[in-house]
Protein backbone atom coordinates (compact mmCIF):
# COMPACT_ATOMS: atom_id res chain seq x y z
CA UNK A 1 0.00 0.00 0.00
CA UNK A 2 1.72 3.45 -0.92
CA UNK A 3 -0.26 5.73 1.49
CA UNK A 4 -1.66 4.65 4.52
CA UNK A 5 -4.58 5.89 6.69
CA UNK A 6 -4.22 7.57 9.96
CA UNK A 7 -6.38 7.47 13.21
CA UNK A 8 -5.70 11.10 15.07
CA UNK A 9 -8.38 11.25 17.80
CA UNK A 10 -11.37 9.33 18.63
CA UNK A 11 -13.83 10.45 21.06
CA UNK A 12 -16.80 9.14 22.60
CA UNK A 13 -19.69 9.82 25.12
CA UNK A 14 -19.74 6.96 27.78
CA UNK A 15 -22.18 4.17 27.77
CA UNK A 16 -25.56 4.32 29.49
CA UNK A 17 -28.89 3.07 29.89
CA UNK A 18 -31.02 5.79 28.93
CA UNK A 19 -29.59 9.21 28.66
CA UNK A 20 -32.73 10.84 28.49
CA UNK A 21 -31.83 14.01 29.10
CA UNK A 22 -29.51 14.63 26.31
CA UNK A 23 -30.73 14.61 22.32
CA UNK A 24 -28.32 12.33 20.16
CA UNK A 25 -27.52 15.64 18.45
CA UNK A 26 -26.32 16.66 22.03
CA UNK A 27 -24.54 13.27 22.46
CA UNK A 28 -22.85 13.88 18.84
CA UNK A 29 -21.71 17.53 19.59
CA UNK A 30 -19.78 16.71 23.09
CA UNK A 31 -17.59 14.18 20.53
CA UNK A 32 -17.54 16.58 17.98
CA UNK A 33 -16.09 19.40 20.47
CA UNK A 34 -13.88 16.84 21.48
CA UNK A 35 -12.00 16.21 18.41
CA UNK A 36 -11.87 19.54 17.35
CA UNK A 37 -10.01 20.02 20.36
CA UNK A 38 -7.85 17.23 20.76
CA UNK A 39 -6.62 18.27 17.00
CA UNK A 40 -7.10 21.29 16.09
CA UNK A 41 -8.77 20.34 12.91
CA UNK A 42 -10.49 23.03 10.82
CA UNK A 43 -13.27 22.78 8.24
CA UNK A 44 -11.24 24.78 5.32
CA UNK A 45 -12.02 23.91 2.11
CA UNK A 46 -8.18 23.43 1.16
CA UNK A 47 -6.87 21.90 4.52
CA UNK A 48 -9.80 20.96 6.41
CA UNK A 49 -12.51 18.71 6.72
CA UNK A 50 -14.32 18.29 3.26
CA UNK A 51 -16.43 15.12 4.09
CA UNK A 52 -18.20 13.76 7.41
CA UNK A 53 -19.03 10.29 7.32
CA UNK A 54 -21.86 9.73 9.77
CA UNK A 55 -23.59 6.44 10.69
CA UNK A 56 -27.27 6.32 12.19
CA UNK A 57 -29.81 4.05 11.90
CA UNK A 58 -33.65 5.24 10.60
CA UNK A 59 -36.00 3.43 12.99
CA UNK A 60 -33.94 3.85 15.60
CA UNK A 61 -34.34 7.64 15.34
CA UNK A 62 -37.70 7.20 14.03
CA UNK A 63 -36.66 9.24 11.23
CA UNK A 64 -35.80 8.51 7.61
CA UNK A 65 -32.49 9.86 6.19
CA UNK A 66 -32.01 9.88 10.24
CA UNK A 67 -28.62 11.67 9.19
CA UNK A 68 -30.28 15.36 8.18
CA UNK A 69 -31.06 15.54 11.93
CA UNK A 70 -27.68 15.75 12.56
CA UNK A 71 -25.46 17.35 9.88
CA UNK A 72 -25.37 20.67 11.27
CA UNK A 73 -23.88 19.56 15.22
CA UNK A 74 -20.65 17.32 13.10
CA UNK A 75 -19.61 20.02 10.87
CA UNK A 76 -21.27 18.96 7.84
CA UNK A 77 -22.84 21.98 6.54
CA UNK A 78 -21.86 22.91 3.03
CA UNK A 79 -19.32 19.83 2.14
CA UNK A 80 -19.80 16.34 1.50
CA UNK A 81 -21.91 14.08 4.21
CA UNK A 82 -22.10 10.96 3.55
CA UNK A 83 -24.10 8.25 6.28
CA UNK A 84 -23.79 4.53 6.77
CA UNK A 85 -26.59 2.54 8.12
CA UNK A 86 -24.61 -0.38 9.01
CA UNK A 87 -22.35 -1.05 12.04
CA UNK A 88 -19.98 2.21 12.23
CA UNK A 89 -16.76 0.29 11.44
CA UNK A 90 -18.15 0.24 7.89
CA UNK A 91 -17.45 4.12 8.13
CA UNK A 92 -13.89 3.25 8.69
CA UNK A 93 -13.48 1.10 6.21
CA UNK A 94 -15.05 4.09 4.12
CA UNK A 95 -13.02 6.75 5.30
CA UNK A 96 -9.99 4.29 4.22
CA UNK A 97 -11.15 4.27 0.53
CA UNK A 98 -11.95 8.04 0.59
CA UNK A 99 -7.98 8.97 1.59
CA UNK A 100 -6.34 6.09 -0.10
CA UNK A 101 -8.45 6.79 -3.47
CA UNK A 102 -6.92 10.64 -3.11
CA UNK A 103 -10.86 12.09 -2.93
CA UNK A 104 -10.26 13.76 0.32
CA UNK A 105 -7.22 14.13 2.93
CA UNK A 106 -9.00 14.10 6.06
CA UNK A 107 -12.37 11.97 7.11
CA UNK A 108 -14.61 13.06 10.35
CA UNK A 109 -16.39 9.96 11.56
CA UNK A 110 -18.99 10.15 13.56
CA UNK A 111 -22.10 8.07 14.94
CA UNK A 112 -25.10 7.36 17.40
CA UNK A 113 -27.32 4.92 18.61
CA UNK A 114 -29.84 5.80 21.70
CA UNK A 115 -31.50 2.10 21.81
CA UNK A 116 -33.85 4.08 24.88
CA UNK A 117 -35.92 6.11 22.43
CA UNK A 118 -37.57 3.58 21.10
CA UNK A 119 -40.70 1.02 23.20
CA UNK A 120 -38.51 -2.00 22.46
CA UNK A 121 -35.41 -2.40 20.34
CA UNK A 122 -36.91 -6.12 19.49
CA UNK A 123 -39.40 -3.99 17.69
CA UNK A 124 -36.74 -2.14 15.46
CA UNK A 125 -35.00 -5.16 14.78
CA UNK A 126 -37.94 -6.65 13.11
CA UNK A 127 -38.33 -4.62 10.79
CA UNK A 128 -35.04 -5.01 9.61
CA UNK A 129 -36.81 -8.48 7.79
CA UNK A 130 -38.75 -8.73 4.91
CA UNK A 131 -42.75 -7.82 5.60
CA UNK A 132 -43.73 -11.42 3.27
CA UNK A 133 -41.61 -14.30 4.92
CA UNK A 134 -40.27 -13.59 8.25
CA UNK A 135 -41.26 -10.63 10.06
CA UNK A 136 -44.69 -11.64 10.56
CA UNK A 137 -43.52 -14.72 12.91
CA UNK A 138 -42.15 -11.96 15.08
CA UNK A 139 -38.38 -12.63 13.93
CA UNK A 140 -35.98 -10.30 15.26
CA UNK A 141 -31.81 -9.92 16.25
CA UNK A 142 -32.55 -11.57 19.44
CA UNK A 143 -34.46 -14.89 18.85
CA UNK A 144 -32.56 -14.96 15.50
CA UNK A 145 -29.50 -15.11 17.26
CA UNK A 146 -31.10 -17.75 19.26
CA UNK A 147 -31.30 -20.14 16.84
CA UNK A 148 -27.52 -19.31 16.07
CA UNK A 149 -26.94 -20.07 19.71
CA UNK A 150 -28.27 -23.53 19.65
CA UNK A 151 -26.74 -24.53 16.69
CA UNK A 152 -23.01 -23.30 18.10
CA UNK A 153 -23.46 -24.47 21.10
CA UNK A 154 -24.38 -27.99 19.84
CA UNK A 155 -21.27 -27.48 17.64
CA UNK A 156 -19.07 -26.66 19.49
CA UNK A 157 -19.75 -28.53 22.73
CA UNK A 158 -19.84 -24.91 24.64
CA UNK A 159 -22.10 -24.92 27.87
CA UNK A 160 -24.09 -22.72 30.04
CA UNK A 161 -20.60 -23.01 31.84
CA UNK A 162 -18.72 -21.64 29.43
CA UNK A 163 -21.20 -18.76 28.47
CA UNK A 164 -21.22 -17.63 32.25
CA UNK A 165 -17.69 -17.41 32.07
CA UNK A 166 -17.49 -15.02 29.04
CA UNK A 167 -20.25 -13.28 30.48
CA UNK A 168 -18.49 -12.83 34.21
CA UNK A 169 -15.06 -11.48 32.42
CA UNK A 170 -16.74 -8.68 30.11
CA UNK A 171 -18.42 -7.15 33.37
CA UNK A 172 -14.65 -7.74 34.94
CA UNK A 173 -12.79 -5.83 31.98
CA UNK A 174 -15.48 -3.18 31.56
CA UNK A 175 -15.05 -2.56 35.35
CA UNK A 176 -11.69 -1.14 34.04
CA UNK A 177 -13.47 0.95 30.95
CA UNK A 178 -14.31 4.23 32.42
CA UNK A 179 -16.28 4.54 29.22
CA UNK A 180 -18.13 1.33 29.93
CA UNK A 181 -21.98 1.07 30.68
CA UNK A 182 -21.63 0.73 34.27
CA UNK A 183 -23.39 -2.69 35.26
CA UNK A 184 -23.72 -4.70 38.51
CA UNK A 185 -20.73 -7.79 38.55
CA UNK A 186 -22.16 -10.86 38.14
CA UNK A 187 -20.87 -14.24 39.13
CA UNK A 188 -20.98 -17.25 37.33
CA UNK A 189 -24.45 -18.63 39.12
CA UNK A 190 -25.90 -15.80 38.81
CA UNK A 191 -25.78 -15.47 34.70
CA UNK A 192 -26.90 -19.38 34.49
CA UNK A 193 -29.92 -18.72 36.68
CA UNK A 194 -30.66 -15.35 34.76
CA UNK A 195 -34.15 -15.78 32.88
CA UNK A 196 -34.50 -17.12 29.54
CA UNK A 197 -35.11 -15.02 26.63
CA UNK A 198 -35.19 -16.87 23.88
CA UNK A 199 -33.61 -20.26 24.46
CA UNK A 200 -30.78 -20.70 24.59
CA UNK A 201 -29.51 -17.38 25.38
CA UNK A 202 -30.55 -15.85 28.80
CA UNK A 203 -30.66 -12.16 29.82
CA UNK A 204 -27.33 -12.15 30.89
CA UNK A 205 -26.28 -13.68 27.42
CA UNK A 206 -27.70 -10.38 25.93
CA UNK A 207 -25.95 -7.39 25.37
CA UNK A 208 -28.01 -4.63 27.61
CA UNK A 209 -29.86 -1.69 26.65
CA UNK A 210 -27.53 1.15 25.58
CA UNK A 211 -27.18 4.70 24.33
CA UNK A 212 -23.85 6.12 22.82
CA UNK A 213 -22.16 8.21 20.35
CA UNK A 214 -18.39 8.46 19.20
CA UNK A 215 -16.26 9.69 16.48
CA UNK A 216 -13.09 9.30 15.00
CA UNK A 217 -10.44 12.08 13.23
CA UNK A 218 -9.23 9.64 9.90
CA UNK A 219 -5.71 11.22 8.18
CA UNK A 220 -3.73 10.36 5.18
CA UNK A 221 -0.31 9.07 6.77
CA UNK A 222 1.62 12.57 5.05
CA UNK A 223 -0.83 14.90 7.36
CA UNK A 224 -1.72 13.04 10.52
CA UNK A 225 1.60 14.75 12.27
CA UNK A 226 -0.63 18.49 12.16
CA UNK A 227 -2.96 16.59 14.31
CA UNK A 228 -1.57 14.02 16.80
CA UNK A 229 2.01 12.56 17.64
CA UNK A 230 0.66 9.56 18.71
CA UNK A 231 -1.04 8.31 15.24
CA UNK A 232 -2.90 4.63 14.83
CA UNK A 233 -2.59 2.90 11.33
CA UNK A 234 -5.47 1.42 9.14
CA UNK A 235 -3.51 -1.44 7.71
CA UNK A 236 -6.60 -3.65 6.81
CA UNK A 237 -10.29 -3.88 6.48
CA UNK A 238 -12.34 -6.58 4.43
CA UNK A 239 -15.91 -6.81 4.81
CA UNK A 240 -18.52 -9.50 3.62
CA UNK A 241 -22.40 -9.57 3.67
CA UNK A 242 -24.04 -13.18 3.81
CA UNK A 243 -27.22 -14.94 2.25
CA UNK A 244 -30.44 -13.46 3.73
CA UNK A 245 -32.76 -15.95 4.74
CA UNK A 246 -31.63 -17.86 8.08
CA UNK A 247 -32.25 -21.21 6.44
CA UNK A 248 -30.01 -20.28 3.68
CA UNK A 249 -27.11 -19.90 5.42
CA UNK A 250 -24.85 -22.78 7.72
CA UNK A 251 -25.32 -20.25 10.51
CA UNK A 252 -22.46 -22.05 12.17
CA UNK A 253 -20.21 -21.68 9.45
CA UNK A 254 -18.58 -18.30 9.96
CA UNK A 255 -18.95 -18.21 6.54
CA UNK A 256 -18.91 -13.99 6.22
CA UNK A 257 -16.64 -13.50 8.77
CA UNK A 258 -13.94 -15.75 7.21
CA UNK A 259 -14.11 -14.12 4.22
CA UNK A 260 -13.88 -10.63 5.73
CA UNK A 261 -10.76 -11.77 7.61
CA UNK A 262 -9.03 -13.02 4.98
CA UNK A 263 -9.42 -10.27 2.92
CA UNK A 264 -8.66 -7.59 5.72
CA UNK A 265 -5.22 -9.84 6.34
CA UNK A 266 -4.37 -10.03 2.80
CA UNK A 267 -4.47 -6.01 2.80
CA UNK A 268 -2.73 -5.98 5.97
CA UNK A 269 0.35 -9.09 5.29
CA UNK A 270 -0.93 -11.09 7.99
CA UNK A 271 0.40 -14.85 7.51
CA UNK A 272 -1.14 -16.43 10.91
CA UNK A 273 -3.76 -14.92 13.00
CA UNK A 274 -3.22 -16.91 15.70
CA UNK A 275 -0.37 -15.22 16.68
CA UNK A 276 -0.26 -11.61 14.51
CA UNK A 277 -1.91 -9.29 17.39
CA UNK A 278 -1.47 -8.12 20.50
CA UNK A 279 -5.29 -7.56 21.21
CA UNK A 280 -8.37 -8.08 19.81
CA UNK A 281 -11.65 -6.32 19.67
CA UNK A 282 -14.86 -8.87 18.55
CA UNK A 283 -18.65 -7.73 18.69
CA UNK A 284 -20.27 -9.88 20.92
CA UNK A 285 -24.03 -8.60 21.33
CA UNK A 286 -24.47 -12.47 22.77
CA UNK A 287 -21.97 -14.15 24.96
CA UNK A 288 -22.04 -17.51 22.47
CA UNK A 289 -20.50 -15.05 20.01
CA UNK A 290 -17.08 -14.33 21.78
CA UNK A 291 -16.01 -17.81 21.24
CA UNK A 292 -17.53 -18.18 17.36
CA UNK A 293 -16.06 -15.21 16.10
CA UNK A 294 -13.23 -16.11 17.50
CA UNK A 295 -13.02 -19.17 15.83
CA UNK A 296 -13.64 -17.16 12.16
CA UNK A 297 -11.48 -14.69 12.30
CA UNK A 298 -8.92 -17.45 12.95
CA UNK A 299 -7.71 -16.83 16.11
CA UNK A 300 -8.04 -20.41 17.33
CA UNK A 301 -8.71 -23.24 15.16
CA UNK A 302 -12.33 -24.38 13.93
CA UNK A 303 -14.54 -26.17 16.86
CA UNK A 304 -11.35 -25.15 19.09
CA UNK A 305 -13.53 -21.81 20.92
CA UNK A 306 -14.66 -24.27 23.66
CA UNK A 307 -11.02 -25.44 24.77
CA UNK A 308 -9.75 -21.57 24.02
CA UNK A 309 -12.31 -20.63 27.09
CA UNK A 310 -11.29 -23.47 28.96
CA UNK A 311 -7.40 -22.80 28.65
CA UNK A 312 -7.49 -19.15 29.23
CA UNK A 313 -7.61 -18.06 25.61
CA UNK A 314 -9.54 -14.90 26.16
CA UNK A 315 -6.85 -13.78 28.86
CA UNK A 316 -4.00 -14.95 26.31
CA UNK A 317 -5.29 -13.15 23.31
CA UNK A 318 -5.98 -10.06 25.21
CA UNK A 319 -9.50 -9.85 23.82
CA UNK A 320 -12.24 -7.27 24.50
CA UNK A 321 -10.26 -5.18 27.23
CA UNK A 322 -12.82 -3.10 26.57
CA UNK A 323 -15.99 -5.28 28.25
CA UNK A 324 -16.97 -5.92 24.79
CA UNK A 325 -20.45 -5.48 23.13
CA UNK A 326 -21.87 -7.69 25.55
CA UNK A 327 -21.63 -5.18 28.79
CA UNK A 328 -23.61 -2.55 26.18
CA UNK A 329 -22.94 -0.77 23.27
CA UNK A 330 -25.87 -0.07 21.29
CA UNK A 331 -26.56 -1.76 18.21
CA UNK A 332 -24.80 -0.05 14.75
CA UNK A 333 -22.05 0.88 17.17
CA UNK A 334 -20.87 -2.34 18.53
CA UNK A 335 -17.86 -2.92 15.69
CA UNK A 336 -16.98 1.13 16.10
CA UNK A 337 -16.37 0.74 20.14
CA UNK A 338 -14.02 -2.42 19.40
CA UNK A 339 -12.54 -0.03 16.91
CA UNK A 340 -12.37 2.56 19.50
CA UNK A 341 -10.84 0.53 22.42
CA UNK A 342 -8.14 -0.99 19.95
CA UNK A 343 -7.08 2.60 19.22
CA UNK A 344 -6.97 3.48 22.78
CA UNK A 345 -4.80 0.46 23.62
CA UNK A 346 -2.26 1.21 20.55
CA UNK A 347 -2.11 4.88 21.82
CA UNK A 348 -1.00 3.32 25.22
CA UNK A 349 -3.91 5.36 26.95
CA UNK A 350 -5.82 2.26 27.75
CA UNK A 351 -5.06 2.87 31.42
CA UNK A 352 -5.82 0.25 34.09
CA UNK A 353 -6.47 -2.50 30.64
CA UNK A 354 -3.20 -1.51 29.04
CA UNK A 355 -2.04 -3.90 27.09
CA UNK A 356 1.65 -4.00 27.19
CA UNK A 357 3.69 -2.57 23.98
CA UNK A 358 0.87 -3.48 22.21
CA UNK A 359 1.60 -2.54 18.42
CA UNK A 360 -1.22 -4.10 16.35
CA UNK A 361 -4.87 -4.81 17.02
CA UNK A 362 -8.23 -6.68 15.36
CA UNK A 363 -11.62 -5.10 15.62
CA UNK A 364 -14.36 -6.91 14.49
CA UNK A 365 -17.76 -5.53 13.90
CA UNK A 366 -21.23 -7.08 12.64
CA UNK A 367 -24.65 -5.89 11.64
CA UNK A 368 -27.50 -7.79 10.56
CA UNK A 369 -29.45 -11.44 12.35
CA UNK A 370 -26.97 -13.54 13.18
CA UNK A 371 -24.31 -11.90 12.22
CA UNK A 372 -25.10 -11.74 8.72
CA UNK A 373 -22.46 -9.47 8.16
CA UNK A 374 -19.32 -8.97 9.14
CA UNK A 375 -15.88 -6.00 8.76
CA UNK A 376 -12.63 -6.92 9.90
CA UNK A 377 -10.33 -3.89 10.74
CA UNK A 378 -6.72 -4.42 11.40
CA UNK A 379 -4.72 -1.25 13.79
CA UNK A 380 -0.88 -0.95 13.71
CA UNK A 381 0.80 1.48 15.97
CA UNK B 1 -16.37 13.71 28.90
CA UNK B 2 -18.40 13.56 31.59
CA UNK B 3 -21.22 16.33 32.27
CA UNK B 4 -23.01 16.97 35.08
CA UNK B 5 -27.01 16.37 34.23
CA UNK B 6 -29.25 19.57 34.13
CA UNK B 7 -32.54 17.64 34.15
CA UNK B 8 -34.72 21.10 34.83
CA UNK B 9 -37.47 21.73 32.87
CA UNK B 10 -35.81 19.20 30.75
CA UNK B 11 -39.24 17.82 28.57
CA UNK B 12 -39.72 14.56 26.91
CA UNK B 13 -41.93 14.12 23.84
CA UNK B 14 -43.92 11.02 23.53
CA UNK B 15 -44.18 10.12 19.50
CA UNK B 16 -45.21 6.71 17.83
CA UNK B 17 -44.09 5.96 14.34
CA UNK B 18 -46.92 4.16 12.52
CA UNK B 19 -47.68 3.38 8.85
CA UNK B 20 -49.88 1.98 6.81
CA UNK B 21 -48.25 0.36 3.57
CA UNK B 22 -48.62 -1.63 0.60
CA UNK B 23 -46.02 -3.77 -0.52
CA UNK B 24 -45.99 -5.97 -3.87
CA UNK B 25 -45.26 -9.50 -3.13
CA UNK B 26 -42.76 -9.74 -6.62
CA UNK B 27 -43.55 -11.91 -9.46
CA UNK B 28 -42.02 -15.25 -7.52
CA UNK B 29 -43.45 -14.03 -4.42
CA UNK B 30 -46.98 -13.37 -6.25
CA UNK B 31 -47.48 -17.41 -7.06
CA UNK B 32 -46.35 -18.29 -3.57
CA UNK B 33 -49.19 -16.74 -1.78
CA UNK B 34 -51.66 -17.80 -4.02
CA UNK B 35 -50.67 -21.21 -4.09
CA UNK B 36 -50.29 -20.86 -0.44
CA UNK B 37 -53.71 -19.38 0.04
CA UNK B 38 -56.10 -20.95 -2.35
CA UNK B 39 -54.46 -24.47 -2.79
CA UNK B 40 -52.76 -24.85 0.70
CA UNK B 41 -48.97 -25.48 -1.36
CA UNK B 42 -45.74 -24.46 -0.46
CA UNK B 43 -43.92 -23.73 -3.31
CA UNK B 44 -40.17 -23.74 -3.55
CA UNK B 45 -37.81 -23.59 -6.20
CA UNK B 46 -35.02 -25.46 -7.85
CA UNK B 47 -31.30 -24.55 -8.88
CA UNK B 48 -30.77 -27.32 -11.53
CA UNK B 49 -27.03 -26.57 -11.33
CA UNK B 50 -27.04 -26.26 -7.53
CA UNK B 51 -28.48 -29.28 -6.87
CA UNK B 52 -30.79 -27.02 -4.66
CA UNK B 53 -34.53 -26.33 -3.63
CA UNK B 54 -34.92 -22.88 -2.03
CA UNK B 55 -37.98 -21.96 0.55
CA UNK B 56 -38.86 -19.04 0.18
CA UNK B 57 -38.92 -18.71 -3.16
CA UNK B 58 -37.03 -16.63 -4.96
CA UNK B 59 -36.23 -15.05 -9.04
CA UNK B 60 -32.00 -15.99 -9.02
CA UNK B 61 -29.85 -18.28 -7.18
CA UNK B 62 -27.41 -16.23 -5.09
CA UNK B 63 -24.47 -18.88 -5.86
CA UNK B 64 -24.75 -19.32 -10.13
CA UNK B 65 -27.30 -16.50 -11.15
CA UNK B 66 -29.73 -18.95 -12.72
CA UNK B 67 -32.60 -17.68 -13.43
CA UNK B 68 -35.46 -20.00 -11.45
CA UNK B 69 -38.35 -18.20 -11.75
CA UNK B 70 -40.11 -21.01 -13.70
CA UNK B 71 -38.22 -23.80 -11.88
CA UNK B 72 -41.35 -24.67 -9.19
CA UNK B 73 -41.50 -27.12 -7.30
CA UNK B 74 -44.40 -28.27 -5.27
CA UNK B 75 -43.44 -29.24 -1.09
CA UNK B 76 -44.49 -30.96 1.36
CA UNK B 77 -46.30 -29.78 3.64
CA UNK B 78 -44.33 -32.22 6.56
CA UNK B 79 -40.78 -31.66 7.18
CA UNK B 80 -38.43 -32.57 10.48
CA UNK B 81 -37.52 -29.76 12.66
CA UNK B 82 -33.93 -28.84 12.55
CA UNK B 83 -33.39 -25.89 15.16
CA UNK B 84 -35.37 -24.09 17.44
CA UNK B 85 -36.02 -21.39 20.32
CA UNK B 86 -38.60 -20.53 22.98
CA UNK B 87 -39.46 -16.92 22.52
CA UNK B 88 -40.07 -15.66 26.45
CA UNK B 89 -39.92 -12.15 26.49
CA UNK B 90 -43.10 -10.17 25.61
CA UNK B 91 -43.09 -7.75 22.54
CA UNK B 92 -45.89 -5.95 20.27
CA UNK B 93 -44.11 -7.04 16.78
CA UNK B 94 -44.68 -10.93 18.74
CA UNK B 95 -47.35 -12.48 16.67
CA UNK B 96 -48.33 -15.15 19.38
CA UNK B 97 -48.66 -14.97 23.41
CA UNK B 98 -45.09 -15.70 24.51
CA UNK B 99 -44.20 -18.09 25.05
CA UNK B 100 -44.21 -19.64 21.52
CA UNK B 101 -41.72 -21.79 19.70
CA UNK B 102 -40.12 -20.53 16.56
CA UNK B 103 -38.34 -23.49 14.31
CA UNK B 104 -36.81 -23.71 11.42
CA UNK B 105 -37.97 -26.49 9.64
CA UNK B 106 -36.53 -28.38 6.70
CA UNK B 107 -39.34 -29.55 4.64
CA UNK B 108 -39.75 -32.71 2.63
CA UNK B 109 -38.45 -31.63 -0.87
CA UNK B 110 -36.87 -28.65 0.08
CA UNK B 111 -32.62 -28.05 0.96
CA UNK B 112 -32.73 -25.16 2.84
CA UNK B 113 -34.96 -24.77 6.03
CA UNK B 114 -38.12 -22.14 6.48
CA UNK B 115 -38.51 -20.49 9.83
CA UNK B 116 -42.22 -20.81 11.08
CA UNK B 117 -43.76 -20.72 14.57
CA UNK B 118 -44.15 -24.28 16.17
CA UNK B 119 -47.31 -24.98 18.23
CA UNK B 120 -49.62 -27.91 19.95
CA UNK B 121 -46.43 -29.86 21.48
CA UNK B 122 -44.91 -29.17 24.80
CA UNK B 123 -41.11 -27.35 24.83
CA UNK B 124 -39.70 -30.49 26.78
CA UNK B 125 -40.73 -33.28 23.77
CA UNK B 126 -38.98 -30.80 20.80
CA UNK B 127 -36.09 -32.52 19.25
CA UNK B 128 -34.21 -32.24 16.46
CA UNK B 129 -35.20 -34.60 13.64
CA UNK B 130 -38.92 -34.18 15.35
CA UNK B 131 -41.30 -34.95 12.11
CA UNK B 132 -43.92 -31.94 11.97
CA UNK B 133 -46.77 -30.77 9.39
CA UNK B 134 -48.36 -27.52 8.53
CA UNK B 135 -51.40 -26.16 10.11
CA UNK B 136 -52.90 -24.00 7.34
CA UNK B 137 -55.19 -20.38 8.62
CA UNK B 138 -58.84 -20.14 8.20
CA UNK B 139 -58.29 -16.71 7.59
CA UNK B 140 -55.90 -15.24 4.56
CA UNK B 141 -53.29 -12.51 6.11
CA UNK B 142 -51.77 -12.96 3.10
CA UNK B 143 -47.84 -13.70 4.14
CA UNK B 144 -46.28 -16.46 5.21
CA UNK B 145 -48.98 -16.83 8.17
CA UNK B 146 -51.65 -18.37 5.97
CA UNK B 147 -49.66 -21.72 7.64
CA UNK B 148 -50.65 -21.24 11.01
CA UNK B 149 -48.20 -22.88 12.95
CA UNK B 150 -46.30 -25.97 12.40
CA UNK B 151 -47.51 -29.25 14.84
CA UNK B 152 -45.88 -32.59 15.18
CA UNK B 153 -47.14 -35.65 13.06
CA UNK B 154 -48.88 -37.93 15.72
ZN1 LIG C 1 -27.49 -22.13 -8.40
Amino acid sequence: MSRRVAVCATAQIKNEPDIWYQRFQGMLFDCFESIVSQTGVTFDMEKGIRNVVTCSDDVFDARTISDNGLTDVVGAHFRGEEKTAQDGINGIGYAMASILSGHDDIILLIGHCKESQPESRHMCTNLAFDPFYCRPLGLDFLNASAFQARAYMEKSGITEEHLARVVVRSRQMAAKNPYARKNKMVTEQEVMKSPMLSDPIRELHAYPLTDWAAGMLLCCEERAHEFTDNPVFVTGFGSCMDSYFLGDRDLTDNFALKKAASRAYQMAGVQNPKDAFDMVELNDSYAYQLPMWAEGAGLVEEGEGRRWIENGGMEANHVNTSGGMLNGNPVMLGGLARALEAVHQLRGEAGDRQVEGAKKALAHGTTGPAGQHHAVLILEK
Amino acid sequence: MQKAVDSADAYVIEGKLALPYSYFAGRVGSTFITALRDSKQILGVRCDKCNKVFVPPRQTCERCMADLRENWVQLENTGEVVNFTVVRYSDKHLPRKTPYILAMIKLDGADTPLVHILDEVKIEDIKPGMRVEAVFSEKTTSTILDIDHFKPIA
